[in-house]
Order: C-alpha cells, then structure tokens, then sequence
C-alpha cells in the first residue's frame, strides 16, 4: 500500500548493489547511479515519478502495466523504465504527447474493468490505481460497458459469471477480486519477500484471477501465514486490512518497534485520533527491511482487550477477592507489605523479576529499585529460562554475551547451521530473509530432532538434516568438531591469529578422541556417522559459514556447553568477524537481550560487570548514593526455593508470567504461595497473578516510550503513540513503587533514564535518544571507538584478547527415559503464538491455533492405541495433564512434541526442574514422558482451573 | 468412476517416480497424469507440489494456464469448435448453435449419457478449411450442420 501518511518515496525497483557508477540524462538532468539501476528508479533518484502501478521497490521490476513507459534517444519504441536498466550517456524522456497519450490508453483499459465506487472504497485517498487515473490525466473512459469483472449482475439482473466474492476468510484482511488489477504484486512478495508462494495467478487472459492456494482453497486454508506482505503490495483495495475498512484511512504515524519475538521488526503504528488503524512494517527498518509476521503486523489487538485490567487493585490473602483501588491506595499498601517484610525477614527476604517484554529502562528501574532500594542483589528474569546459556557461553569463548552479526549478514551466507530453532515459526522475519538467501543458493544444515519447516518446504531443501535425539546437542556439536579437526578441515592461521594455540591444541586433541567420532556418537545421538560428516565438510569448506541457534540449544541441562560448542565450530573454521558467518543466538523475547544487558542478573550490574567488582560496584554506588551487596542475590528457582523453606517473602514480578513459563508448574504455585506478598505488574491477570496480592496495571509498548535491543543487539526505539489507558507507563509504575518504598527517583522521561544507563555501561556510553533519532537505530557496543555502533563483532579480534577454546564434554542428562517414561517430550512454538499466549490468545489469531496438541509419530501412537485428534494424557515425573494428539512422522519414533502457549494445557506441569549446569536454564527441552489415551482433563487441570476461577474474582464496586 | 485418494497417491506417486530427476517436469507430469485419468484429479495436486518442491498455488497456477488440462473428467468424446475469427467469418456460429442445440448442451458441458463433451477452441491453424472442429484429438474441416451431425453420429 502506498505511503500517504510519510511521504515515504517509493523508487519503484529495489537498489542495484553495483559499485561502478553510470551517468545518464532523464528529461534534460544528468544523474549518476549504480550500473543494474532500472531507469525508473534512476528518475526517481532525480525527483522524477515515472507513473506505475506493478512496480514497487520492495520486489523485482516485472513489467507488466505497461504504465512506466518511455522514449530513449536513439531507440526504437517506449521501454517500460521499470525493466530497462540504466545506460552510459543515454537520453530519456519520461514525459512527451506521445508517452502521455499511451500511458491514458493504458489507463482506460485498466479503469474499464474496475469499479468507479472510490467514495465509498476502503483505499479512498490510499490508492496508486486512483493516483494513477489523476497522474495520467485520465479524463475520459471510451469502452462501453462490456464484460467485466466487478459487477454483481448485469442491468438486467442476470449474474455475472466473472465476478467473484469477496474472501474475507483471514481475520486480518479482505480480498476482494472485483478490486483487483492483476498487477501480480501481491503474488510476487508472497514469493520473494515472505518466501511462502501461497499466491498465485490462476488462469490467463481475461481470466487472470490472483489465486489463494489452489481452486478450492481460502486465503484461511492456503499455506498464507498472514504476513501482511501481500496487503503491504497491493497497490488498490484488493487486499485491504479489514482495520481500515471498519476504521477508515490513518492520518498519521509514529515509527515505533514490534514487542513480539527477539527480530525487532520496526513498524509504523498507524493512527486516527488515538485509535490505532494499523501497523505496517516499516521499509527502513533495519531488521527486517519493511517486512513483517502476523504477530506484528495484525495480533496488536490485545491492547485493547475486555481482559486487560485498567485499574490497581489489591487483596490480603490470595483466596480473598480481588479489591480496585487507586494508584496511591495500591502503592501504600504494596510498598506497607514489602516495608513489613524487610523489617521482620531482613533485606534478602525480597526481590524483583525484570521483564523481556519491557523496555529497557523499565527493566533497568526494576533492577535499580532491588540494588538501590531493597539492597539486595535479588534480581532475575526471564532469560534465565531462555538464554543465559547463550551470555554465559559466548561471553567465556569471545568476551561478549550476545551474538557477532547483525541480520543483513545472512545476504552474504554460503552455508548456515541451524541448530534447535524453528525460524519459521519463533523469528518469522528473519525466517524470510533466511529464506530468501537460501533460495539463491545458500546451503542449509539443520540440527533439530524435529522434521522443521525448513527442511523440506517450497522452494527450500535442508542439504542435511540431524534428527538428533533430544539431549545429545554437546555430542553432535562435538562431533562436529571432530570431523573438522581429524579431517584437517580447520582454520589454522585464523586460529594461530585470533585465538590462543595451546588452548586449540588441548581442545584439538580432546576431539579427536575416537569416542567423539560420528561413528561412535550415532547410537546415542541418533546422527548417522555418514550425514553428520558431510554437514561437517561442508560447513567447513563450503565459504562463508554462519551459525543460528534457539531455546533448543540452550534450554538443555548442558546448553552453556551446547553454546560454547558452537563457538569452538565458529573459531575453528574462522567463521567470525566478517559478514555471513558468526554465531548468532536467535533470541526468544523483543528485549531479552536489552534486559540481560540492563543488569537483570543476579551477579552481574549493567554491562555485564560482576557484583564482586569493587570498581564497577563505586560507579553505581557514587552515582546512586547507596551501598550495593557485593554478593551475587537469587536467581529464580532460588527464589522459589528460599519462599518454600520461608526465607524468601516479597517479589515484585514486571511482565513475566512465571507460573506457567517457568518449569515445575506446582514447584512455582508452592514458592509464590508461601510468599506474603507478590507484585505482579502485568497488562492481564496472569497465571501468577492468581498467587498475587498486589495487581499494577501495566501499559502496552504502545503506551510507552523507551527502547528495545534485538537478538543482533540493535537498540531501537520505542515510542509512545497514545496514552497509557490505565494512567502511567511502566517506568512511572517503577517509580511510584520506589518513592513510596522511599527512594528519590525522579525521571521524568524514559530518555533521562538512558542518559544514566549511558553514563554507566561502558558499551552503552554513546547511547542517547538523541542519537537514536540521528541514526534510527544502534547496535552496542556504540562509544567513542564506535559513535555508530557496531553491526559485526570480533572484526580484527575477540573482545576478550585471544578467543578461548573451551573442551565440551558430554554429560547426558539425569532425565532419562524408562520403562515408565519410555518417551522423549520437547517443546517449542507455532507461528501465531507468542509464547504463554497472553497477547496473542487475545487475538484473531487464535483461529490459526485454538490450542496446543501433541505431536506423536505414528508408530508410537500405534503402540498405545491413541487415535488422531484424540484426548491424550501425557505423564513424567513432575505431573500430567491432557491435550489432544496429533499423528505425524515430523517427529521421530520416541520423540513427542508439544507447544505451551495455552494455559489449560500446562505442558510445564510436566517439565522437570532440572537445569543447565552453568545458568540454572531450566531443561524445557527433554523430559521422559509417557502417553496414554485419556477422556479428558485431569485431576490437576480441574483444581488448577477451580483455583484461577476462584482467584482471578474481582469485588464489583462499591 | 469415482478414485479414492489412496489410489491417486499410488498412481500419481508411480508418474512422479518417472520424471524424477527431470528438470522442468511439471508440465510433462501433468500430461501424463491426464493421459492417465484423462484428467488431473484435485487430489494430485498437494502431492506434484510436495514432490517438486512446489506449492499447491504455484501447480495450480500453471495447470490452469493451460485450458487442455482438465479438472473434472470429460465424456467419453470430446468435440472442440474453433471459434476465433477465420471460423466465425465462415459460418461457425451457426454451427455452434447447431451443435448445441442437437447435443442439448453449453460450452463445457457433457451430455447425460456421458458420450460427448463440447468445447470451444481458439484456432486450430486450419483456417483455409473453415469451419473447424476437433474430435478426439483429430481435426476436421469444412464443418456444416450437416458434417457436425454426421460426427456426432459417428461417435456413437
């Protein structure tokens, strides 16, 4: 769709990447462009907007409205200037009675089949076909009423055979063919930017329709995932989001950042008064490059929820109901509990969780309140359960806890290994731009013991793919390692450079060992020795390699070691500071990296500076006027440990739902029920709310201003587009908790808060929103060595000095399989939810995914007689509970797999509270299960339903 | 004859196999699963795509480019009546209404007996002998009422 709102110029073809440059003379004014340029947008370059209506410059030029035409000098006939590239020296005129008088005829055929409703039609004032009718001086139709595709019934009422309903199908947006122009640009970013070809044109001649999936399909039952790039395209009414048409036409934007998953796709929220109209992906957006998923895009609906809860409110037990108050009532009352607490059980009987899912000077006050006000080093969040595996291990091997490259580097990838990630679905964005480079030839290794969508789906094919069993990660990386170092297939001047040789060497000598071969890991890791070779070699030796990895890596009794692994792979290829290589955590939550970055660890201060450091510890100190605890406070699990044995009393719980995200669903219930008083500060009634006793209201990012860090550590903006609807940002939330704990906060804008981070933490130092208006987006380290930031890593050496070679040894797991568990549960995400759900259940969304099921290859469903679609029970040693199965060979033979984004289905009920050996990562990823036919809900799923009913209870008002 | 889906993935599984490894395969895969069923069930579809690495828009797309490929099974006869320009300018109205009239049939259509489908086609590059018709794969000249009854008799 164009851009009325920003006139943000649309150049018709995509730039040309050419470095040698051609000059040529566009209506009598010279312009020197790239060589591959089209002339079209060369004349865009100049200021000169040759009319078109299928070109757009986020697709190829393909040259079919026959709209761009012009004259050369010298040249027979009128080009399209979309498909013609640039020439040394040649004339062009885009604009002459003839060029004029061609681009009206072509103008009339197209106006001849489209309906004149304009005034009533939901693109009114947003339409390049009715800019176009206005830019060719279209004045006149001549056709008479013929055949044609828009109407209805003909004067004399019969039906019109051409005409098509309306598919309003997708709950986002409305295809309606009468509207259509078959310019194919819909179909054409349906293939190259989403990479799904869910479109097609069907038919031809007159009878070209676009076409979504095959003759009997809907955009709903078509491989469509929703993305909005053919909505985006559409240069008519066509295919129109279905917000603006119940809405009407946006008359400004706020460019602001996506709060879904760790891509950080920019956006512009599109507003009318206050009313938010749309979100469109934003083009200069440098994660995803004016694309986007449908979370983004369209699931944005939940800010305005009947669930969400707009007031404060409070309660003295948790089996009483919940009582509204004011903004003061609620702060005397919390910060009266946690004053009590303190007094009686001392400063280290209370804690904070910071969230991934706020921004990071929210994440940086909660931090601060626990340092500052509580003075204790009780601070943790939920990357604890994702990704502190990924700081710890890149942090030992190169110095930094977050990932080498930024995004555009997978454009210059040969080979990438994906290992436990489900890009796809978790990282849609960069699934795509994945795809796209892969779909020009870049080779694809996929680590996964689940048949992903990336190892066979269109126009994709996994060179390898390891269907390891869960748990063997370390074995298989380490195999790796072997292969590369046995076969001579490794780096050595890029080792003898940039890492330390006698540590290679000790490392070196550990993989060779021939218990390490492929040979004799494949019966314990289910790789065949012959397949994991080849992916070797190929990694290897096939150019530029890059790693990308997820929760699968890391959510692993051994996932610090997985990720140490996978830097010892990148060092030993010399796959590390350049583009298209690197080793590149996929993170789970928008801020995961931003609130690891903010201090959200027990042991470490912003910056990733260990407590025990004196020197860091007198910055903070002087700064905020107090003294910090030189010992490293609680992580989670402690927590939840210390409330069980009645140390631990108070939490103050920001935007993480713990009881149904953390493992050990009724470890969390017994340690949030044996405290006397829980914060939970959330958009909704969570699942831990139901064991709070103080419920703040949260604001959605919308509300806000303030900044998320993506997985390739780029801070983006946040900004605030219209007022928080239950009266304070989370910041203000913070801050108003802090003063009447007796702080001294006085921010008065997230930006102040920023300028105290900058002065802080060293690699944020040249962080200020100044500069984020400047350069639209930063990736740190950004100081005075790099005012601009840093979008590759490691570039002429690790940031530790010499890259630490790190031996991983195998150790399985303690969860193991059984007679009574004989089966292996993993879990991961689908598409269309966003983790626990409680965005995204609150949206149309739920049509694509009504509720979780578990995946059951058919030979083990065979075994226990359960039947497709059938009521399931799922047991392992922590509990059980039921959802329905589904049969599919995408798993293997032992292994099950489930998602956990609805709250009746538990699935942490089942998990264990085993946990990584570094970083307390709880082992989401395995756990010995077993599986039977079932009726219907359990015992603990009814209680559990009881208990929430009884608790989420709200006094009417009085 | 109605073909459950098993037997389609059997049998078009078996066309698949033959034009494995052929590069541009589609076209021919999908001549040959009509040669087969004389025409191309829906069910095929998803499994041409799976095979080629396709979508089932993008099959979809290029068989319905293509009038010659059927969805639905004709009858047991097919008679095409050339309808561009050389062929109306001869009288090929005439002998269009004729044949629909006779046969109690519009374009597309089959006769209830299942005997002949009609169809119209653009140009059979016989323009010298217009009208022209084509039954079952073999082109006729000069048709007339006449000759298009005595066709139609004649696939009796």
């Amino acid at each position: 769709m164009k851009d009325f709102i920003i006139p943000d110029r649309d150049f018709g073809t995509p730039a040309a990447k050419s470095k040698a440059m051609v000059t040529l003379t566009i209506d009598g004014f010279d312009v020197t462009v790239p060589e591959g340029t089209s002339i079209m947008r060369a004349a865009a370059e100049l200021g000169i907007s040759v009319p078109k209506l299928c070109a757009t410059d986020s697709l190829d030029a393909f040259g079919s409205c026959r709209l761009c035409l012009v004259e050369i000098e010298g040249r027979n006939g009128t080009p399209a200037s979309c498909t013609t590239p640039v020439a040394p020296g040649i004339k062009v005129h885009t604009q002459n009675a003839k060029l004029k008088q061609l681009r009206r005829g072509v103008m009339e055929l197209y106006i001849s089949d489209h309906p004149l409703d304009c005034l009533t039609c939901a693109a009114n004032g947003d339409c390049e076909l009715q800019d176009m009718a206005g830019a060719v001086g279209l004045r006149d139709v001549r056709y008479e009423k013929g055949e044609n595709h828009f109407e209805v019934r003909n004067t004399s009422g019969e039906k019109n055979p051409n005409w098509l309903p309306k598919d309003e199908s997708n709950p986002y947006f409305a295809y309606d063919p009468a509207k259509c122009i078959v310019c194919s640009r819909c179909v054409r970013a349906c293939e190259e930017i989403q990479g799904t070809f869910a479109l097609t044109i069907e038919g031809r001649g007159f009878d070209s329709r676009v076409s979504f999936g095959a003759k009997t399909d809907t955009a709903l039952t078509s491989d469509c995932v929703s993305c909005g790039a053919c909505v985006q395209a559409c240069p008519t009414g066509t295919l129109q989001e279905k917000s603006v048409i119940d809405i009407g036409t946006p008359d400004r934007s706020v460019i602001t950042t996506c709060a879904y998953c760790g891509v950080g796709c920019s956006f512009k929220a599109e507003m009318r008064g206050d009313e938010l109209v749309r979100m469109t992906p934003y083009k200069h957006g440098k994660a995803n490059r004016g694309h986007s998923c449908v979370k983004g895009r369209f699931a944005y609906g939940y800010a305005s929820h009947k669930d969400r809860i707009l007031s404060p409110m409070i309660r003295d037990s948790i089996n009483d109901p919940w009582k509204e108050v004011s903004w003061p009532e609620a702060m005397e009352f919390a910060s009266n509990r946690m004053k009590g607490i303190i007094a009686k059980h001392g400063r280290q009987s209370v804690g904070v969780i910071t969230s991934s899912r706020c921004t990071n000077e929210e994440a940086y006050l909660v931090q601060k309140l626990t340092r500052a006000v509580f003075q204790n080093n009780n601070t943790d969040t939920c990357a604890r359960v994702c990704h502190s595996p990924t700081g710890y291990g890149l942090g030992q091997t190169f110095g930094t806890s977050a990932g080498t490259q930024d995004f555009d580097s997978v454009e210059q990838t040969d080979v990438v290994i994906l290992i436990g990630a489900n890009p796809t679905d978790g990282h849609p964005v960069f699934a795509s731009r994945l795809k796209k480079r892969l779909r020009q030839g870049a080779k694809l290794i996929v680590i996964d013991p689940r048949r992903i969508d990336l190892v066979d789906t269109a126009h994709i094919k996994a060179a390898h793919h390891l269907p390891l069993t869960p748990g063997t990660n370390v074995a298989v990386v380490t195999a790796i390692a072997h292969v590369i170092v046995t076969e001579g297939l490794f780096d050595e001047a890029f080792i003898r450079d940039r890492c330390d040789w006698d540590e290679f060497q000790d490392y070196a000598e550990f993989v060779s060992d021939p218990r390490h071969s492929p040979e004799a890991t494949q019966f314990l890791t289910g790789v065949k020795a012959d397949e994991l070779r080849a992916a070797a070699r190929l990694y290897a030796k096939g150019g530029n390699g890059a790693i990308y990895y997820g929760l699968g890596v890391t959510e692993h009794s051994q996932g610090s070691t997985t990720v140490i692994g996978i830097a010892n792979l990148a060092m030993l290829t010399g796959n590390i500071g350049r583009p298209g290589v690197g080793v590149n955590p996929l993170r789970g939550q928008n801020n995961v990296q931003g609130s690891c970055d903010m201090g959200s660890f027990p042991h470490e201060l912003p910056g990733y500076r260990h407590v025990k450091n004196d020197q860091v510890r007198e910055v903070f100190e002087s700064l905020w006027g107090v003294k910090i605890d030189n010992e490293p406070g609680l992580r989670i699990p402690n927590m939840l440990d210390a409330a069980v044995e009645g140390t631990f009393k108070g939490l103050y719980c920001q935007g993480e739902d713990i009881l149904q995200s953390d493992p050990d669903t009724k470890h969390v219930a017994a340690g949030l029920a044996a405290m006397d008083c829980v914060i939970v500060h959330d958009l909704f009634l969570n699942e831990t709310a139901n064991y709070a006793h103080v419920f703040f209201p949260g604001s959605s990012f919308l509300e806000k201003d303030g900044t998320f860090t993506n997985a390739e550590r780029r801070i983006n903006r946040v900004r605030k587009v219209m007022a928080p609807r239950q009266g304070y940002a989370d910041w203000e939330v913070t801050q108003l908790f802090a003063q009447a704990m007796g702080a001294d906060w006085h921010y008065t804008h997230p930006s102040q808060i920023m300028d105290e981070i900058a002065m802080l933490t060293p690699s944020f130092a040249g962080v200020s929103y100044e500069r984020l208006e400047e350069l639209g987006s930063v990736q740190w380290p950004c100081n005075e060595k790099a005012p601009e930031g840093t979008p590759l890593m490691h570039i002429d050496g690790f940031v530790r000095g010499k890259g630490k070679f790190i031996v991983t040894e195998y150790v399985a797991t303690d969860e193991k399989t059984g007679p009574r568990f004989p089966l292996l549960l993993t879990t991961g995400r689908i598409l269309s939810q966003y983790n626990v759900g409680a965005q995204t259940r609150r949206t149309e969304n739920v049509v694509w995914h009504a509720e979780d099921v578990l995946e059951i290859h058919p030979h083990d469903a065979e075994l226990r007689g359960v039947r497709d679609g059938q009521f399931v029970k799922l047991s392992s040693r922590s509990g059980e509970t039921s959802l329905r199965a589904k049969i599919t060979d995408r798993v293997s033979p032992g292994v099950v797999y489930t998602t956990f984004h609805h709250p009746t289905t538990q699935a942490n009920v089942i998990t264990t509270d085993f946990s990584d050996w570094a970083t307390n990562c709880p082992e989401y990823k395995v756990t010995a299960v077993q599986v039977s036919p079932s009726n219907g809900p359990t015992e603990w799923q009814e209680e559990y339903a009881a208990q929430a009913e009884a608790s989420r209870r709200i006094l009417a008002a009085e | 004859m109605s073909q459950t889906s098993t037997e389609i993935a059997a049998r078009v599984g078996e066309i698949l196999d033959a034009h494995e490894g052929m590069e541009g395969s589609l076209l021919p895969i999908l001549h040959a699963i009509q040669a087969a069923y004389g025409y191309v069930p829906r069910d095929a579809l998803p499994i041409i795509a799976k095979r080629l690495n396709l979508t089932r828009a993008e099959v979809h797309g290029v068989m319905s480019f293509y009038h010659d490929f059927r969805e639905d099974p004709a009858g047991r006869h097919v008679l095409k009546l050339c309808r561009a320009e050389a062929c109306q300018a001869m009288g090929g109205d005439r002998v269009a209404q004729h044949a629909q009239n006779r046969l109690g049939i519009e374009w597309h259509e089959t006769t209830k007996d299942g005997r002949i489908t009609l169809e119209p086609v653009f140009c059979l590059g016989l323009c010298a002998c217009a009208p022209a018709a084509l039954v079952d794969g073999k082109v006729v000249g000069r048709v007339d009422e006449a000759r298009l009854d005595a066709i139609i008799e004649g696939v009796r």
